[in-house]
């Protein structure tokens, strides 16, 4: 359900941009009076904005020249930069945040189903499924995905990566902004919730592949699938290693992840 | 010969430093000193040989926990230097046998998951480490008749121990060695064409910078007389990471300067409150966007502009 | 360098001069990170306390001057701060809420012979012989005793599933609580630990629901708290749930929303006591910093106060004959309105007042019973 739409950078961020729509909504509903969905709306055009334009301005766009490294820091230190403004100027405990549906169970066949697993799963497919056909049956996504995988052959054919690029960044915001709604009323909003977010993001998105939409939404089942395993049959303690065992199994011995196409990298 | 006024002068400021200050005051030099130490190590993977390491605390960890529980032991420091020192090294290598594999980013993955997976065992192991309960208790040393006990005298004991780093460090980049470990990090296609084994050199420059890490953790354990494993997760290896970065990576003082900034600073910028890791962040984000050198780079280059301007 | 040593130095010296007028009682806390909201109850309880006393003449005639800094949830930050403030001369030193790092500072206070009045529960603290520390709520050891009578005679359970954080807090409460089940021969059929911080309880609350005890004890933080109880409520589970303070406060109430009814346990303290004295301070509190308080806000207050009867008791202010007054002391809100309930601290540091048995009905509090003094009995 979090995805990760490689281009190219590598955010360590990337689990605070998912903590910071749900505050983005509440602030709106707090200090603008508006309604939810009102708000809803409203922090989805502040996220694509501040998330996705801003960042690439801001952050990537002056980085990216100096290399991979200082990029990386600089995402670990705007990682910093966000818990800490949502702590000052928001508050520092966890906030209720409100369900854009039912918060019931319904009975099916002798199981107990909450109405909200139903929704977020429904919600992630409907993403999943429009991505997939953006960006493998558009001309713009083909575009995308040239960019991503080869910018400088790109620009050769004539894609215009720049534009590419941003759209890239905007997906990205839209996406993380999803994935907020959708979490925030059960994991609560606080502002060192991108900690645990990010790591998970970003194992989901190496252990399926860095280059593919699927391989981000196998890899995330997957994982999910692994560490409730391991927490509810093996031990709880050593949990938290799992995934990174996984992670680290994955990039030793098949660095284009489980589901990626072999795509030559510099090592 | 400029540069080695330039060392006196820092020396003979460290030593008349804490006098005047009060125990809090020299204890913050302390740690300034164990920081260093500690950025000293993760200069020379990231720095000099080129390699992200978002593991550098585990290793501070590893020093930590090798000192309290032998000093709790009854066993002297100098035993857990030794001790702390080697199995740094060893773990590092074994942790940079498959890792320096990959590169870059994934590298950055990888140690950022044995960091984990130590403050999980430093947490688990109750048996070993006390778990989340903690050590403490941790003696200070006596060397030589000459007890550390008091702030000052433990200051002192940390400064020397970072001299002795420090000039362990210059020795070795200026070693065939650590020239090599510059090639690898400007160009390890040439450095391997040119004979030098690029993989073995590495992984040198990464267990080196990790045994560096277990020294500066030795030295944490008295300092704090307490340690828990908390104190070692990933917050610290960011941390250190920041403060090679804003010194300048690759560069001697870089780690020097960054640690001052890092443990120092918010000392003075107290009354921004909560804003100081704002700015801290915004600093850095923007140091990294214009002066990817670091602050020294940045220092360097005004003091080029000022000199030829007056040439 | 050289002008922030300076600044050092004089910032020292004035704070010397300073304490010459006043008395200096500096609060280190958690401001920041995962104890903020414990810690600013904390501050927010001694300040308004402070206030009250500066207001109607201080200690003894001596103002009470308060400088607060943050240990921003960190043991080794908080060990620098404590050091900070001792190299003040303080009187006492009030905080902090954590356990994990109260026990990295409080061999500092007791080097430097400074009494300190700490939030912390973890059962360890009050058993090294630190002859200066001083609790402001039950700890563990008087607190896991109570529930485990609770889920004995109360719920009548014969196994029980434990829910429990994995740090300091967490693991101390589980080791304690293991401990009281043993002795009461009520099987211990799950056992699950959990991460500080962790938001998705799926994997938890299925194991939970397999092990199928008769009640379930959860001792994690508020926060974490709230998303068990989140998570537990939409995989239907029916067994009792059983907590102290951190699953039955208010504030985990108003993040667990609804999800919380039905939870029930002991409270060592609680800011919804039915105590007439406690309810007129919640006003107080809600009237001076504009929010609800929760338990660590009577820590902060009545610590402030119990320093300022101790004190006057000795009529001096000395710091090693203050330690020696309060232990053993038993102040009645009759001979200083501000403890609020019936105090007594121990030999150890250790506190025994009345508590609570709760239960959350329509996202309140209600307290069911009220256990009386264990010196009572």
């Amino acid at each position: 359900m979090l995805l990760w739409q490689t281009s190219q950078t590598i955010n360590f961020a990337q689990g605070e941009f998912v903590m910071v729509p749900a505050f983005f909504v509440l602030a709106a509903m707090k200090f603008g009076g508006l309604s939810f969905p009102l708000a809803m709306a409203l922090a989805l055009v502040i996220s694509l904005v501040v998330l996705g334009v801003l960042f690439k301005r801001l952050v990537v766009d002056p980085i990216l020249p100096h290399g991979m490294l200082p990029l990386v820091i600089s995402t670990i230190a705007l990682a910093i930069l966000m818990k800490e403004s949502v702590k000052e100027f928001y508050a520092a405990d966890a906030q209720p945040f409100p369900a854009a549906w039912a918060t019931t169970n319904l009975e099916v066949a002798g199981a107990v189903v909450s109405v909200q697993n139903l929704v977020i799963i429904g919600v992630a497919v409907v993403a999943v499924v429009l991505l997939q056909w953006f960006l493998g049956g558009t001309k713009t996504g083909r575009q995308m995905q040239a960019t991503a995988q080869n910018p400088t052959l790109a620009r050769v054919l004539g894609i215009p990566v720049g534009r590419m690029v941003l759209y890239t960044f905007l997906i990205n915001a839209a996406l993380v902004a999803l994935a907020s709604f959708l979490v925030s009323p059960i994991y609560l909003a606080k502002f060192t919730n991108g900690e645990t977010l990010g790591l998970v993001a970003f194992v989901a998105a190496i252990v399926g592949g860095f280059n593919q939409v699927r391989g981000a939404i196998a890899g995330g089942l997957l994982l999910g699938i692994v560490d409730n395993f391991v927490a509810a049959y093996w031990s709880a303690q050593y949990r938290a290693a799992i995934p990174l065992f996984l992670l680290i199994a994955v990039i030793l011995w098949r660095p284009q992840g489980l589901f990626g196409r072999a795509e030559e990298r510099t090592v | 010969m400029k540069k080695r006024g330039l060392s006196l002068i820092l020396v003979a400021l460290l030593v008349a430093a804490p006098f005047g200050l009060k125990p809090y005051g020299i204890y913050l030099l302390s740690l300034w000193a164990v920081m260093t130490i500690a950025a000293i190590g993760l200069n020379l993977t990231l720095g000099y040989a080129g390699q992200i390491s978002l593991a550098q605390a585990s290793f501070v960890g590893i020093g930590a926990y090798t000192a309290a529980l032998l000093t709790t032991h009854g066993w002297p420091l100098a035993v857990a230097f030794g001790l702390a020192a080697l199995l740094s090294f060893a773990v590092g290598w074994a942790l940079g046998y498959p890792a320096l594999r990959v590169a870059h980013h994934y590298l950055a993955f990888v140690t950022l998951s044995f960091g984990t997976l130590v403050f999980l065992i430093l947490r688990n192991e109750e048996w070993l480490t006390k778990g989340v309960y903690g050590i403490s208790g941790i003696p200070r040393p006596v060397i030589l008749g000459w007890s550390t006990k008091a702030p000052l005298d433990f200051y002192f004991f940390c400064l020397g121990v970072l001299l002795v780093v420090s000039i362990g460090a210059w020795w070795l980049i200026h070693s065939p060695w650590g020239r090599a470990f510059t090639a690898l990090r400007e160009n390890p296609v040439r450095a391997n064409s040119l004979g030098i084994d690029v993989r073995r050199y590495t992984l040198m420059a990464f267990a080196l910078g990790s045994a560096v890490g277990g020294i500066a953790g030795v030295l944490y354990a008295p300092l704090v007389q307490f340690i828990e494993p908390t104190a070692f997760a990933l917050g610290l290896s960011f941390n250190l990471l920041l403060m090679v970065i804003v010194g300048g990576s690759g560069r001697f003082y870089g780690p020097f300067l960054g640690a001052a900034v890092s443990v120092l600073l918010p000392e003075w910028l107290r009354f921004s409150e909560g804003l100081y890791l704002m700015v801290y962040a915004i600093f850095v984000m923007a140091l990294l966007a214009f002066f990817p050198s670091g602050l020294l780079g940045l220092a360097e280059r005004l003091w080029l502009r000022s000199s030829k301007s007056k040439a | 360098m050289k002008r922030s040593l300076v600044g050092l130095a004089l910032a020292a010296g004035t704070m010397g001069a300073y304490a010459q007028q006043t008395v200096n009682m500096p609060i280190v806390i958690e401001l920041s990170g995962a104890g903020a909201v414990s810690g600013t109850n904390f501050r927010d309880g001694a300040v308004l306390a402070i206030e009250e006393i500066n207001a109607k003449g201080g200690i003894l005639g001596r103002k009470i001057n308060a400088p607060q800094s943050d240990t921003q949830s960190n043991p080794g930050t908080s060990r620098a701060q404590v050091q900070k403030a001792i190299d003040s001369d303080p009187y006492v030193i009030l905080g902090p809420v954590f356990s994990g790092s109260v026990k990295v500072n409080m061999i500092l206070c007791q080097q430097a012979e400074v009494p300190q009045i700490t939030g912390a529960e973890a059962a360890d603290i009050t058993q090294t012989g630190n002859p200066y520390i001083f609790r402001t709520s039950f700890g563990q050891q008087m607190s896991m005793p109570k529930i485990a009578n609770y889920i004995r005679d109360g719920l009548k359970a014969k196994t029980v599933a434990v829910l429990w954080v994995n740090n300091d807090f967490g693991k101390g409460g589980r080791d304690t609580f293991m401990k009281e089940m043993a002795a009461r021969n009520i099987k211990v059929v799950s056992d699950i630990s959990t991460e500080s911080g962790q938001v998705d309880f799926a994997a938890d609350v299925v194991k939970l629901k397999g092990a199928n005890a008769d009640a379930i004890f959860v001792y994690t933080n508020e926060e974490e708290s709230a998303r068990f109880l989140r998570e537990a409520r939409k995989q239907g589970i029916a067994k009792p749930l059983i907590g102290e303070t951190t699953l039955l406060g208010q504030k985990v109430i108003d993040m667990a929303g609804s999800s919380a009814n039905g939870a029930k346990g002991h409270v060592g303290l609680s800011a919804d006591a039915p105590v007439p004295a406690v309810q007129a301070w919640k006003e107080k509190f809600v009237k001076r910093f504009g929010y609800v308080p929760d338990h660590n806000g009577i820590k902060g207050y009545t610590g402030v106060y119990a320093v300022k009867y101790a004190t006057q008791k000795i009529g001096k202010f000395d710091r090693k004959a203050l330690a020696k007054a309060l232990h053993g002391m038993t102040i009645t809100p009759q001979e200083e309105p501000g403890i609020l309930m019936e105090t007594t601290w121990d030999a150890n540091g250790d506190i025994d007042r009345i508590s609570f048995l709760a239960e959350v009905v329509d996202g309140k509090q209600k307290i069911v019973q009220t256990l009386p003094k264990l010196g009572n009995k």
